[in-house]
């Protein structure tokens, strides 16, 4: 067999240079008026971002900010569906808004394809990976899921109260994807900060931002490096061997898709899981209906994610424009709000509750249109195998401490500290 | 009563094939297809409605009567 040379140290020099691109300002600080200065890194939103956009939402539906180099929040349903629709004039060319833009070039690929991409690249860095992704395919992993769930709330035993959020929720997705890239799953702690890295460090000084990619992207190339040597029936050595358009991937291409489908699969699903359980503990009676009626759960938890959707995106605009009755300007940012559309009171009936039984849920919490999460039924499963089996062996439980509970930052919304009393 | 999709709108989300499992299924990269002709038997009505008011995409269409 030939020897891949496609990760060679020139590889990693050529991404390196990928990260020339525009930076702006770094503004930080108390908001004036969410409508013209809004920032999704201030822990007023962080808090509770609800009150805010249902007040964005009547008064000032595309509101605007001078933050980040300029952008945009469109909080009604219509809006963030049109956007996310229409990817002639939104770029998904990065999806972090921060204050870096990547270079213009970088599109239609990205720096994480295909979540990252553009058509038409971006259908075919896509189809590459949804066959890995599939209902039945990721039903697959849900005997070892519901295993491991039930080993952490084992490991609770003696003890009254525990964290929801770091000895339960957040283990579950890092450890389903790490045995789906085949990583050692002893290299889970370090996925963590990964995620903190990437999605979390928003407003770290350029400089400091650009080491802690460059830890991720170290580590995936030993794991590269790893499959090489002995390839194995995972997604790692499956993107390895891919192929598009006859030939194999282009290694940036590689490691970005595994960037994305480690980072991108852990903050998210942690979220969903931490914000359920966060839900029933302060809500008995939806708590329960679930453990009367355990068969109501997957209707249950489509509900959870649309009130607690975790997962807001980003796009950039491609060129000036008059848009819905606004001028926005090419290299803008639009905070594409899925949390925001899904509690719009023109889409749901009363879009601001938790209707734990609500049968009719056409809700956005893993988007719409061509960029819908491609680990949606894993996400999914990981959810429903997650709450059946908290609630199956733990039915009482409330918060130990609501004061104590923190949220995450950013584009990705759950519970970090969540103490909850088990006994 | 016939239920359709349209192939152009679904993005494989996979609500019809989770609520109606009898009517939908998914092909080898998840994306929704019909069971059979798309006929639905009496007992799957419900189901149908429920999969075409659930798909984000306003992918799934029910054509009554025939």
């Amino acid at each position: 067999m030939a020897v891949d040379d496609r990760f060679s140290e020139d590889f990693r020099q050529t991404r390196d240079e990928e990260y020339i691109g525009t930076r702006s300002e770094v503004i930080t600080g108390p908001v004036a008026d969410w409508a013209t200065d809004f920032s999704h890194l201030e822990p007023e939103w962080s808090a509770d971002p609800y009150p805010i956009q249902d007040d964005l939402r009547q008064r000032c539906p595309i509101a605007h900010t001078s933050r980040f180099g300029g952008g945009w929040l469109p909080t009604r349903y219509e809006d963030v569906a049109a956007i996310a629709y229409d990817t002639e004039r939104f770029s998904s060319r990065s999806i972090i808004m921060s204050n870096f833009r990547p270079p213009r070039d970088l599109a239609p690929v990205g720096t994480a394809p295909p979540i990252s991409s553009d058509p038409p690249f971006h259908h075919d860095a896509r189809k590459l990976l949804l066959p890995a992704f599939t209902k039945a395919v990721v039903t697959r992993q849900e005997p070892a899921t519901r295993a491991f769930c039930d080993s952490l709330i084992e490991g609770f035993e003696g003890r009254d109260v525990v964290d929801a959020a770091t000895d339960y929720a957040q283990h579950i997705p890092i450890r389903v994807i790490a045995d789906m890239l085949g990583f050692p799953p002893k290299d889970g702690p370090q996925f963590r900060e990964f995620v903190e890295d990437l999605l979390e460090g928003i407003n770290l000084p350029p400089d400091e931002r650009i080491a802690r990619v460059s830890r991720l992207f170290d580590y995936l190339m030993v794991q590269v490096h790893d499959h090489l040597d002995q390839p194995r029936d995972d997604l790692t050595t499956y993107l390895i061997n891919a192929e598009l358009y006859g030939q194999k991937l282009p290694p940036d291409v590689v490691t970005g898709a595994m960037a994305l489908l480690l980072i991108a699969g852990i903050d998210t699903t942690w979220s969903a899981i931490g914000a359920s359980l966060w839900h029933l503990a302060k809500t008995p009676g939806d708590r329960e209906r679930l453990i009367a009626e355990p068969q109501l759960l997957p209707t249950a938890m489509e509900e959870l994610l649309r009130v607690y959707a975790p997962v807001t995106m980003a796009r950039l605009v491609k060129e000036d424009m008059r848009w819905h009755g606004v001028d926005m300007k090419a290299e803008d940012w639009i905070l594409l709000s899925f949390p925001a559309a899904n509690r719009d009171p023109a889409q749901f009936d009363r879009a601001g509750e938790v209707v734990i039984d609500r049968a009719v849920n056409r809700h956005a919490a893993f988007g719409l249109g061509v960029h819908r999460c491609v680990g949606s039924h894993l996400a999914r499963m990981e959810l429903r195998v997650a709450l059946e089996a908290w609630l199956g062996r733990i039915p009482r439980f409330t918060l130990a401490d609501p004061s104590a509970v923190t949220w995450s930052a950013g584009q990705i919304r759950g519970p970090r500290t969540l103490p909850l009393r088990i006994r | 009563m016939k239920v359709q999709i349209d192939t152009e709108r679904c993005q494989g989300h996979g609500r019809c094939y989770d609520l109606a499992p009898g009517l939908f299924s998914e092909d080898d990269e998840g994306y929704g297809t019909i069971i059979g002709d798309g006929v639905v038997p009496p007992g799957e009505q419900s189901n149908a409605r429920l999969a075409v008011l659930n798909c984000p995409e306003h992918a799934i269409e029910l054509i009554e009567g025939g």
